[in-house]
């Protein structure tokens, strides 16, 4: 159990609702993983009926954390938050501020921004961000309790790119709740984040594009929970040179040396 | 009138918000909207009049990472 925002989970994995084969599919994995918040975004309605997604979404009965995905500007982004809570009934927004075409980099100053007129706005912000340490304490001084760094671009199923600079967020971090958002590609990934001592791991096109992704969906959920406990154990350190597990006293044959 | 709306120009005589969205046949509570890159929160869309040349942006659930 732990808690974020105020409400108590089980599961430690967040999930995106994008790019399943089907509904159904999305439905199986959400229901394997045993994942409790899932992600959605707004969108124009293209072709047939918009609802379906929608009645799909309150059958699944998990939390729903909205997001603004390819949103520009401060202005966009805003605007979006306000149109989701409008729509879900939730305060929650995944703020998400598109820096960069090609690694979808967030925008830095563009999220401090928003992130500051939201949580002015009464939101729960959770600022998708790189595994920059002084945008990540501009985040929290601007009110946010929750970030969500990158292992590695989004879609990129990279891992971690920059281990040494999650580590350093969550030992400068330790009251903030830091969710691994996007670039996770294989269940070890996410354990190995989770051994870091991040508070949860969002996924998406890993588990959406596998071969099963019901199955990856609960590889996955039990990667996280490995990983976890390892943390929570407390790893041992790493050393340079061997040391041996077996007892050295009273080894066989061993006889003193004489010169 | 002319307004824009989600991206494509149109001629509408709906006077309000509320016109707007019945005239398109959204029904239900799935969907927001904004008008000028301004949420128009859903009780108020009897009583926000729409202009010409505004952006109005009509928005519904859609799957998301």
């Amino acid at each position: 159990m732990w808690q974020l925002a105020g409400k108590t989970f089980n599961s430690r994995l967040i999930l995106g609702s994008s790019r399943y084969r089907s509904p159904g599919n999305l439905r199986d994995a959400v229901k394997r993983s045993g994942a409790e918040i899932v992600t959605v975004s707004l969108r124009r309605q293209m072709t047939g009926d918009g609802s379906k997604f929608w009645d799909l979404l309150r059958e699944l009965n998990v939390t729903l954390l909205p997001n603004t995905a390819n949103c520009r500007s401060v202005q966009e982004a805003v605007t979006t938050a306000h149109m989701a809570r409008d729509v879900f009934k939730t305060n929650w927004i995944k703020l998400e501020t598109v820096g960069d075409e090609y690694t979808l980099q967030p925008d830095p100053f563009a999220l401090v921004e928003a992130a500051r007129i939201l949580i002015a706005d009464g939101f729960e912000v959770f600022p998708y961000m790189t595994e920059d340490l002084v945008v990540a304490e501009r985040l929290v001084a601007a009110g946010c309790k929750i970030l969500m760094p990158w292992a590695a671009p989004i879609g990129s199923g990279q891992g971690m790119a920059n281990p040494l600079a999650l580590k350093t967020m969550r030992a400068r971090m330790p009251e903030a709740n830091l969710i691994i958002d996007a670039g996770i590609g294989a269940p070890s990934h996410a354990a190995q984040v989770m051994e870091l001592g991040f508070d949860g791991v969002m996924l998406d096109t890993a588990v959406a594009l596998a071969d099963d992704a019901p199955k990856m969906a609960e590889a996955f959920a039990h990667a996280i929970k490995a990983g976890r406990m390892g943390y929570e154990a407390g790893l041992m350190p790493k050393r340079e040179f061997a040391e041996p597990s077996t007892p050295i006293i009273g080894t066989p044959f061993w006889k003193e040396k004489t010169a | 009138m002319k307004v824009t709306i989600n991206g494509e120009e149109k001629n509408i005589s709906a006077a309000t918000i509320a016109e707007v969205v019945t005239m398109l046949g959204y029904e239900g509570d799935y969907f927001a909207v904004a008008k000028n890159l301004t949420c128009v929160p859903r009780g108020q869309y009897a009583e926000t009049q729409v202009s010409e040349n505004d952006e109005i942006e009509i928005l519904i659930p859609m799957q998301g990472g």
